[in-house]
């Protein structure tokens, strides 16, 4: 009897609390900045773009929705050609963002994608591309890679010493 | 055999091997990077340490390096122990020092063997913090790319490329943590193997710059096993593909035939598949038209005849046999060459002294090649045949007891020595430099001199009449050598188009046979990837089939006549033919002048079977479907037959009609045990496991992800998922283990390191050698005398240029030499030539102007033009020529 009293008692007080439900689409919600929803291509902190055509990203994929093509510019420089993630097969696992060696794929809190044909789930690179670094403000892998790309020569990188004189007799 | 003990329990091994060996062949995971199976151990790098106990009492035990130690009887070891591993974690740390943050954007990454092995000592965190030494790279050609920094010092690029491979521009500058392995300046890398180092090199100091144009990892293609297609040692290759293009071909290993390496030529000539030229859908006079369109308007009847490919495989040619009928059907090569193989064949069957696989070349002691140009011709060979120079020399090692895995011991013993090899060819050859003795003479010259040391072999055999001394003392010291080696070699080929260079060079066998050399081999190199697969099939040529007369029909299988017979023989025959079909995968003048064309598939579009220089019949399986109308040979064929209302050339599969073709053809009985067919090996994925992209790569087309296409005609299928049962040998797709992501992983596929392949290795040999000694050649050919105003014009091959496919690849091209004619500068004095001048050449009815140069290598009366080149692409060389400084008006014809 006293159970009973007492469980009709919380739910009564419960008609006091703040509402938890909110009236999506008009209100919004508050999402963490480490919500897994779309999916983007960042920039690093001089406006490059941040990926380098690794294929890690697609190599974890669980559902192998991500594919691309690296190609490098006349310095040497590694970008994708193209990169594509079909969204239509994406689980949003973030396993990507984690394999991502440069942070240049992140996951954004952006979940209204709602598409009504399924191609349009197909984001190519353009789609992805974001003018900024997104989470992670200053990283810039090219500064500590060794090898030379346009405005960097060797030696330049983070923690790179001068290079070697080959024709130096000095040991 | 030896007994040793591994972590307490006891394994049989060879005992003539060191522990590494011994370790690895067991299937032990013991990280290694200065010892390679085919370099030997130097014990450089300290990373294959294992604990080693005096006995069973013994705890405390030391720390040796598994390479260095031999594999003796009551061994006790532990890989496990602590300290051992705890040793091999910190000299990866130490290696790991310099190493730059690389992996993302290194063409190594995923197929690295120094991240295979970091990750198997367990070095997970790096804590130098210190400045890393840098490196400028180098340029090193169209092949190889340079990135210095990844370097870890195990010196096995330049072990490989100076001690190796027998380069000299590759080398090891400065000292401690700063060495450097390149050139001493920019430069093409000049040895023709040094597409190895991508593969030699244990992280991504070397990497294949082809592959840079069009990056996939290794884990995102879709491999097949295939054989080359650019000489006829028909090399074993895994090619890969990734978006429906080709993108890169590594050596799959086959102990008896290319061991660990290929040439460059194998290597980087692929990229003619991904010409932008490529024939995609047929055409009817010039116009593309629908595939149906095409075999509704190809009318095959009684009066047409077949010409059939050394490039092609055995089906195609088959097929093209059975549509046309066998006396209608033509191999299509020129007269002379189809004379020189039927020879060899010929040879090969009806002598005692079986022919070489490229693994007894390297087990050679005693070598004499006959008028061939081995690198240029056959070039992996050469590098085999380079390796069987230490032979005699290692037998003073092993009285002193160093183990031949022993390099750097070996080599201090061995010094400079070298192995008898004897050359006699029509000009200097790049293998000289290492020859005991050369020979530089026209072809029937090296005939005599050949019959010579038969003769001084055995007294049997006929004797040379009006021989000089000269070549009577150098014949005799010749005999001497090759009679003092355990397994003579004799080395000739078609290059000559000689006959009598052929039979000479088995003259010589089969007197060392009969002098009781049973180990005597004879290897003939051959033109092309099936030139032994054809003559097999059929021994009538071009010159019989451009004779025929009331022709309405030529199918031409894949094959370029004008390569093959003078212009202005090819050209009438087209204009006396009405109707000629073609079937190709790259234009050429042939397809210009047919009336239609069929688009055929290449080697790694397609599967079928080639028969190699050794008669060995080797299968090759498609690694994808190649876009537009593009399909074997063998099923245009079949198309037409069926078209036409045939029903006896109506196979579906590559088993039926490798099936209908032993059947119908008794020297091609073997062929089904080339490969195992479809139903017998289970179901084999194309892809490896992380293989990425499935549901994405099409999504741009269409998200409902079609169906994968299916192979009907292997048990590979275009998938990631494998059966339970191992890929047979000839059927593995690609070479990968757990933990062992990089080349390096051949380890686990092997009854040994550096053994077979398990089931043994891929092919099968359809040519075996008589249980009868034949009779000796009786015919010696009069020796050469240049005649007044003619030159017998040679052929001079190119490893980049002489072959007809890969000269489409960008990197092949570009080293590709510029047409010229090579002359002796006492011959140019009489001329009134100067080095530069343009000469015009009239040969075989065809005249053309290329520039001269002069070596002073060549006999008096020989001239040398580029085999394979315009404008002398269709004369059968040697030819005798006649030369006269060119007027100016002349111009030189370009490449068509």
């Amino acid at each position: 009897m006293f159970s009973l009293l007492r469980s009709l008692w919380g739910v009564f007080l419960h008609a006091f609390h703040k509402r938890v439900t909110i009236q999506y689409p008009e209100e919004k919600a508050v999402l963490a900045p480490r919500y897994r929803g779309r999916i983007v291509l960042s920039r690093d902190p001089d406006g490059g773009e941040r990926c380098v055509a690794c294929n890690l990203c697609a190599v974890v994929c669980p559902t192998d929705c991500i594919s691309l093509q690296a190609t490098e510019d006349e310095h040497g420089r590694r970008f994708p050609e193209w990169f594509r993630i079909n969204f239509s097969r994406c689980i949003f696992c973030g396993f990507c963002e984690e394999a991502c060696p440069t942070y240049a794929i992140q996951l954004t809190p952006d979940f209204e994608m709602g598409e009504f044909y399924r191609k349009n789930l197909v984001y190519e690179k353009e789609d992805l591309m974001i003018s900024g670094p997104g989470k992670y403000p200053d990283y810039n892998f090219w500064r500590v890679a060794g090898v030379a790309i346009g405005g960097k020569a060797k030696g330049e990188a983070e923690r790179e010493a001068a290079p070697t004189d080959l024709h130096s007799l000095l040991p | 055999m030896a007994k040793i003990f591994v972590e307490n329990k006891p394994y049989e091994v060879d005992a003539k091997q060191n522990l590494l060996h011994a370790c690895l062949s067991l299937g032990f995971d013991l990280p290694y990077f200065c010892w390679h199976p085919a370099l030997g151990s130097v014990g450089a790098c300290r990373q294959c340490a294992v604990k080693q106990f005096k006995n069973e009492q013994d705890i405390t035990g030391k720390l040796t390096m598994a390479c260095m130690a031999p594999a003796s009887e009551g061994t006790r070891i532990s890989i496990q122990d602590a300290d051992a591993a705890e040793f091999r974690r910190a000299v990866i740390q130490g290696l790991m020092l310099n190493h730059p943050h690389d992996c993302p954007v290194c063409d190594e990454g995923g197929e690295c063997h120094l991240q295979d092995m970091t990750v198997m000592t367990g070095h997970s965190h790096r804590t130098y913090n210190s400045p890393k030494r840098t490196f400028k790279n180098q340029y090193l050609g169209p092949f190889i790319n340079h990135e210095m920094n990844r370097c870890i010092q195990c010196q096995r690029c330049v072990r490989y490329y100076r001690e190796y491979a027998g380069g000299d521009d590759l080398n090891a500058f400065r000292l401690r943590d700063t060495v450097f392995f390149g050139r001493a300046e920019d430069g093409v890398l000049e040895n023709e193997f040094s597409g190895n180092l991508v593969e030699v090199c244990p992280t991504g100091v070397f990497t294949d710059a082809t592959l840079k144009h069009h990056y996939t990892r290794k884990w995102d293609l879709q491999m097949a096993p295939s054989v080359c297609t650019h000489c006829a040692l028909g090399c074993n290759t895994t090619v890969g593909e990734r978006y429906g293009s080709m993108r890169r071909v590594v050596n799959r290993y086959n102990h008896e035939v290319n061991g660990y390496f290929l040439c460059d030529r194998g290597r980087f000539g692929y990229e003619f598949t991904n010409s932008p030229a490529r024939l995609k859908e047929p055409m009817m006079r010039g116009a593309v038209v629908s595939k149906s369109a095409a075999l509704e308007s190809i009318t095959v009847g009684g009066r047409a005849i077949g010409i059939g490919s050394p490039r092609a495989s055995l089906e195609s040619n088959y097929a093209l046999r059975q549509l046309v009928g066998a006396e209608r059907f033509y191999a299509g090569v020129s007269g002379a060459e189809g004379t020189a193989v039927a020879a060899a064949l010929s040879i090969l069957k009806s002598g005692a002294v079986p022919s070489a696989s490229l693994l007894d070349v390297e087990q050679a002691d005693g070598v004499l090649v006959l008028g061939e140009d081995v690198l240029n011709v056959a070039p992996l060979m050469a590098l085999r045949l380079r390796q069987s120079l230490r032979n005699a020399p290692m037998r003073a090692a092993k009285k002193f007891n160093i183990p031949p895995w022993l390099d750097h011991a070996v080599r201090e013993m061995v010094q400079d020595q070298q192995g008898p090899l004897f050359i006699a060819s029509p000009y200097a050859t790049k293998l000289d430099a290492v020859a005991t003795a050369t020979e530089r003479a026209a072809p029937d010259d090296i005939a005599r001199l050949g019959f010579a040391i038969a003769n001084a072999i055995d007294r049997g055999a006929p004797e040379v009449a009006e021989l000089s001394e000269e070549t009577r003392t150098l014949a005799a010291s010749i005999a001497h050598a090759l009679l003092g080696a355990e397994r003579p070699l004799v080395i000739s080929g078609a290059s000559c188009l000689s006959t009598a260079v052929v039979e000479a060079a088995a003259q010589v066998a089969w007197a060392l046979h009969r002098q009781g050399r049973a180990q005597t081999r004879i290897a003939f190199t051959m033109p092309e990837a099936n030139t032994f697969g054809l003559a097999l099939l059929e021994s009538k040529t071009l010159a019989d089939a451009l004779k025929e007369d009331g022709i309405d029909t030529a199918i031409v299988l894949e094959n370029d006549l004008f390569r093959r017979a003078p212009e202005h023989l090819v050209r009438e025959f087209f204009e006396k033919v009405p109707h000629v079909v073609v079937l190709d995968c790259l234009p050429t003048l042939t397809t210009a002048a047919a009336e239609f064309v069929l688009p055929a598939g290449t080697a790694a579009e397609t599967s079928g079977t080639l028969v190699n220089s050794e008669g060995r019949a080797q299968r090759f399986l498609r690694a994808f479907v190649p876009s537009g109308s593009v399909q074997e040979s063998w099923r245009w064929i079949r198309d037409i037959a069926v078209a036409g209302g045939r029903t006896d050339c109506a196979w579906q599969t590559l088993d039926q009609i490798i099936a209908a073709m032993a059947q119908d053809c008794p020297a091609l009985r073997e062929v089904p045990e080339a490969a195992p067919a479809r139903d017998e090996a289970g179901k084999i994925a194309r892809e490896p496991d992380r293989y990425s992209g499935r549901t994405s790569m099409l999504a741009n087309i269409t998200v409902h992800e079609p169906k994968p296409p299916q192979d009907v005609d292997s048990a590979l299928a275009f998938s990631m998922e494998s059966g339970f049962r191992p890929a047979p040998a000839p059927l593995i797709p690609f070479f990968w283990a757990p933990g062992w992501n990089s080349i390096q992983a051949t380890n686990k596929y092997q009854t040994e390191v550096g053994g077979p392949l398990r089931g043994g290795d891929p092919g099968t040999r359809l040519v075996a050698a008589s249980v009868q000694a034949a009779e000796y050649f009786r015919e010696i050919p009069a020796a050469f005398r240049p005649a007044a105003g003619e030159w017998l014009v040679c052929p001079a091959f190119h490893i980049f240029g002489s072959e007809e496919l890969s000269r489409h690849a960008p990197g092949i091209a570009e080293l590709t030499p510029k047409p010229y004619i090579a002359l002796n500068p006492v011959d140019a004095e009489v001329l009134g030539l100067h080095a530069g001048d343009a000469v015009q050449v009239t040969l075989d009815g065809v005249t053309g102007v290329v520039p001269a140069i002069l070596r002073a290598d060549l006999p008096r009366g020989v001239a040398c033009l580029p085999a394979g080149l315009p404008p002398f692409e269709g004369c059968a060389l040697p030819s005798p020529g006649k030369l006269a400084l060119a007027k100016p008006e002349f111009s030189v014809r370009g490449t068509p």
